[in-house]
């Protein structure tokens, strides 16, 4: 059973948590899909710029350390927004 | 929705075969992680082949290392919802995912494994991890 993948066929990132940046928010959730209404995120924290307090740096810190506080089940960020993605333990350095 | 049970139990039984205890109800979280001292290893298993595929094995290898923790548990997330969520009420700030590992000793958690930190890496590396923890908080010498 070790090693066995349910979700065959599916983006090189499914399943992975990532980072995702756009031009007023960083959402960290774990990847599903792109869909034709764009990314598709689970379990989804995020970091609003004006909103949230302290820095998109602090956050990202707080969340490599105690995981991602999930505000939101599913979300999804409309490919037009999105600056940059990345694999969450990327960030870890 | 939890998966037919025919299809976690080899999973179970994964953890189970390595000597970890499976806490399935609030009741067994409580006897094993309530009021313990010393150092237990907590696994939150999962059927996410994704990562969990790797965190088993990466157990297993841990487990051989020359340092341990005193007890090793289970519980399985998606499925014996109760008890997850009772064993994850014992890790603090730690943030809820799976599968993921806490290390904890006198009931404070003292190293975490996060979903995160197990993603693309290999048994080995997640392995390297556990062991680096166990040497850092655990006495128990394997063996003595």
């Amino acid at each position: 059973m070790s090693g066995h993948v349910f979700h065959p066929g599916h983006h090189e990132l499914h399943g992975i948590t990532v980072v995702l940046e756009t031009e007023r928010a960083l959402w960290v959730g774990r990847f599903d899909s792109v869909t034709p209404k764009g990314v598709l995120l689970h379990d989804a924290g995020a970091y609003e710029d004006g909103v949230t307090p302290g820095t998109r740096e602090e956050y990202l810190q707080k969340t490599l350390k105690f995981g991602v506080r999930a505000t939101a089940k599913n979300v999804i960020i409309p490919e037009g927004e999105v600056r940059g993605m990345r694999q969450l333990a990327e960030a870890a350095g | 929705m939890p998966y037919p049970e025919s299809l976690v139990a080899p999973m179970r039984a994964e953890m189970t075969q390595m000597g970890a205890t499976e806490l399935r109800t609030v009741a067994d979280v409580d006897a094993a992680l309530g009021s313990s001292t010393g150092t237990t290893l907590v696994f939150v298993n999962s059927v996410c082949g994704c990562a969990a595929g790797n965190a088993r094995p990466a157990v297993q290898m841990a487990l051989r290392h020359g340092v341990l923790p005193e007890r090793t548990v289970t519980v399985f997330a998606g499925q014996d919802l109760d008890a997850v969520a009772r064993a994850r009420s014992y890790f603090g700030e730690y943030q809820p995912s799976s599968p993921s590992m806490a290390l904890l000793r006198d009931g404070e958690v003292v190293h975490f494994v996060h979903r995160h930190q197990i993603e693309g890496r290999s048994p080995q590396t997640i392995a390297a991890d556990l062991t680096k923890a166990f040497d850092t908080h655990c006495s128990h010498s394997v063996g003595a």
